[in-house]
């Protein structure tokens, strides 16, 4: 575990240092994900402590979450006075997002025509 | 015997135990409720732990910046969190690579409408302008999201809450919204929960099962990334219709 927490961590740095030695408008941590993904493409799989470790960190990826979150009370004010585009934003704009996500992947997947009709 | 106690309080609210502590019990108590209401995405567990905490904070009289301080020992670990979604995402690559057209033609359009429809949704209701640019980066994960609301003039803080409530009512609603399109492909719907709804939408996702949380892994990772190059470049013709 102590391992797999410091490989994150190193691939964590190095995706922070990279992204800000180029400046890359992505973030460190996207860029250590990218990272890790093909180290483990050449090492053919995570060992069993990274994946352990890994799938403990994931299953609990919503308590991340909840400092963030509660950074809502600095904000009733500005929430009381626009929750109404606020909300029918939200709502329309992830409803919309999920909606023609969804549909283009439905109409190129390439299902129905087996050859070669995708580029 | 008040007096005393107070004096526990001062020392507590001063360090970061009690911040560190809250947030766990939260987290916990409002699993447990996700738990026994068999799984029912109402009963979100982010949702509950954060309306849990806000009224915790509120009746203590504690302000925020003290809480984060103990709470930010949490937040941190978002960061290696992120970089081990790539363990997923490996254990899914044939599948990832068989699709790989819809998913950047899927990705692409996604992210467009995420940003351009949070932005007009918001203009055309009267949201003011620094909460137009605040809302337009709110389906990326909370660091991408907090760092571009800054470069184009948005709070940073107040995109960090859109994000999270954009994330809930993925993972709140993604389900109904599928199942009334009659989609069934995990992988379609895994992915377009991770374009909506980033990392809560992914975290509900690999509730669903593996292959579901794989691809709103991929898609939030992808998302993230072209979002941080799609909402700065798009500024320039968002600003005109923000009202600039």
């Amino acid at each position: 575990m102590l391992s797999a927490l410091t490989q994150l961590l190193i691939f964590q740095l190095a995706g922070e240092v990279i992204a800000r030695g180029l400046a890359l408008p992505v973030p460190g941590p996207v860029l250590g994900m990218l990272f890790l993904f093909f180290a483990l493409i050449l090492r053919g799989g995570p060992g069993k402590d990274l994946q352990t470790t890994g799938s403990t960190l994931l299953q609990h990826l919503s308590l991340l979450f909840v400092p963030a979150g509660t950074g809502i009370m600095v904000h009733l004010h500005r929430v009381a006075d626009e929750w109404l585009p606020l909300l029918l934003s939200l709502l329309i704009s992830t409803t919309a997002t999920l909606v023609v996500t969804a549909l283009v992947m439905k109409a190129c997947q390439p299902k129905a025509a087996t050859t070669g009709e995708a580029p | 015997m008040t007096a005393e106690l107070s004096q526990i309080w001062v020392y507590l609210a001063a360090s970061p135990l009690l911040g560190l502590t809250i947030t766990l019990l939260a987290y916990q108590g409002a699993f447990w409720i996700y738990q026994r209401s068999g799984n029912n995405p109402l009963a979100n567990p982010v949702l509950i732990a954060v309306t849990a905490l806000v009224l915790f904070l509120t009746a203590t009289g504690t302000t925020y910046d003290t809480y984060f301080a103990g709470a930010q020992f949490v937040h941190f670990l978002l960061g290696p969190a992120t970089v081990a979604l790539a363990i997923p995402l490996y254990m899914q690559f044939k599948r990832v690579r068989a699709m790989l057209l819809p998913v950047l033609a899927g990705l692409l359009a996604g992210s467009l409408t995420a940003i351009v429809s949070a932005v007009l949704v918001g203009r055309l209701f009267g949201a003011s302008q620094s909460t137009q640019l605040s809302l337009a980066p709110k389906s990326v994960t909370t660091p991408i999201a907090m760092g571009i609301a800054e470069r184009i003039g948005g709070i940073p803080s107040l995109t960090a809450v859109l994000v999270i409530v954009t994330g809930i009512l993925g993972a709140l609603g993604a389900r109904y919204v599928f199942d009334a399109m009659k989609l069934r492909d995990p992988a379609i719907r895994g992915f377009a929960i991770g374009v909506a709804s980033h990392g809560i939408g992914t975290a509900r996702a690999f509730q669903i099962n593996e292959q579901t949380g794989a691809f709103a892994a991929l898609a939030m990772g992808l998302n993230g990334a072209l979002t941080a190059m799609l909402v700065p470049a798009l500024a320039h013709w968002l600003a005109p219709l923000t009202g600039h």
